[in-house]
């Protein structure tokens, strides 16, 4: 286990980061309301940077054993969860659920 | 349109807002924190146990909850700290992570939020749920104090969620494995809703899908990076196209 000055140099590392990313922006908001670029930008970059972020998540999937099956039927019952009652903590919830089912025994290690 | 908030029971505006007005707002705010916190929880316990699961002290979950407050990548953060990545490294992860927070400022509504401490919280705790709750069309009305309620409200949830599963990891069985899919759970829903919001807008997220795979086949190293980046080009050649185009006009 790493050291504890290490674990909390971490810790303060990433929320000094976070903050800045959070607060400075602000500072800035004249001008970058006034670009018009930005203001594309800023209307479709929420969509895709989720869609990035889901595919980052899968990265390492194990798509030449049979567990690999796990995550995907979990990630369509998210998605179908979702679709299907648009309730955010439901569809995590289910998904979630599917694949620890499936993960831990089906499919364990 | 902006809507100038009721003029109430008493008006000293250089004065302190007094303690009586703080519990209708916090009420209301708990109420709008509800259904956030019916993920932030869960998800907040699954955090904690996989800290525990790491083989790292409990308390660290609490700190790293409280202090870096921002779910996804406090995942990644455990990944990172157990292969003793140096400090350098995780600096820039939580910069690539989290530079979408930087769009957030455009319409989060810090001008109604007073007091310089207050302010700094606002943006401390601007996740991306707050953001979401925050910059809606519901929200046009709320007074500063009852977002910043609620941002106290899903900083609670989720601290609190990752220190009761931190504390219990060591009750759930080594065995219990993908408990960290809620996170992919959580990304998925926020994309299908972001895909949702834009209507009809199918390039985006397409284009964001291709430059992910691309950054996964050609970088699996700095795999968000390389996405990031092609996805933020083809958006701009988009824009530049577009405009050069006028048959959007």
């Amino acid at each position: 286990m790493p050291d504890t000055p290490y674990l909390v140099a971490a810790v303060l590392v990433s929320a000094a980061v976070t903050w800045g990313l959070r607060a400075l922006p602000f500072a800035a908001l004249g001008r970058l309301r006034a670009s018009r670029t930005v203001g594309y930008l800023q209307s479709r970059m929420p969509a895709g940077i989720m869609v990035i972020l889901v595919v980052y998540c899968l990265r390492d999937l194990p798509v030449t054993r049979t567990a690999v099956l796990a995550p995907l039927a979990a990630l369509a019952v998210t998605v179908g969860v979702h679709l299907w009652r648009r309730n955010a903590p439901l569809s995590i919830l289910a998904g979630t659920a599917v694949d620890v089912a499936l993960a831990s025994t089906v499919f364990a290690h | 349109m902006h809507i100038s908030p009721p003029v109430g029971r008493d008006a000293s505006p250089s004065m302190a807002v007094p303690p009586s007005r703080s519990p209708s707002e916090a009420r209301a705010a708990l109420r709008d924190s509800a259904s956030v916190g019916l993920g932030f929880v869960p998800l907040g316990v699954a955090f904690g146990v996989l800290v525990a699961h790491s083989g790292i002290d409990w308390w660290w979950a609490t700190l790293s909850s409280a202090l870096v407050y921002g779910g996804s990548f406090e995942f990644l953060l455990i990944g990172l700290v157990t292969a003793a990545v140096p400090l350098a490294s995780i600096a820039v992860s939580a910069f690539l992570v989290n530079v979408r927070h930087v769009f957030y400022a455009l319409s989060f509504p810090l001008d109604r939020v007073r007091g310089r401490l207050g302010r700094a919280y606002g943006t401390f705790a601007l996740c991306d749920e707050a953001y979401a709750l925050t910059a809606g069309e519901r929200a046009r009305a709320w007074s500063g104090r009852r977002i910043l309620w609620l941002q106290l409200f899903m900083h609670l949830y989720w601290a609190g969620g990752a220190t009761a599963g931190a504390l219990l990891g060591s009750l759930v069985p080594d065995r219990v494995q993908g408990l960290d899919f809620a996170l992919t759970a959580l990304f998925t829903v926020l994309a299908l809703e972001a895909v949702r919001d834009r209507r009809g807008d199918l390039p985006t997220p397409v284009l964001a899908l291709l430059g992910a795979l691309a950054a996964r086949l050609l970088f699996p190293g700095s795999l968000l990076l390389a996405a990031f980046a092609l996805f933020t080009a083809g958006l701009l050649a988009r824009h530049l196209t577009t405009k050069d185009n006028p048959r959007h006009a």
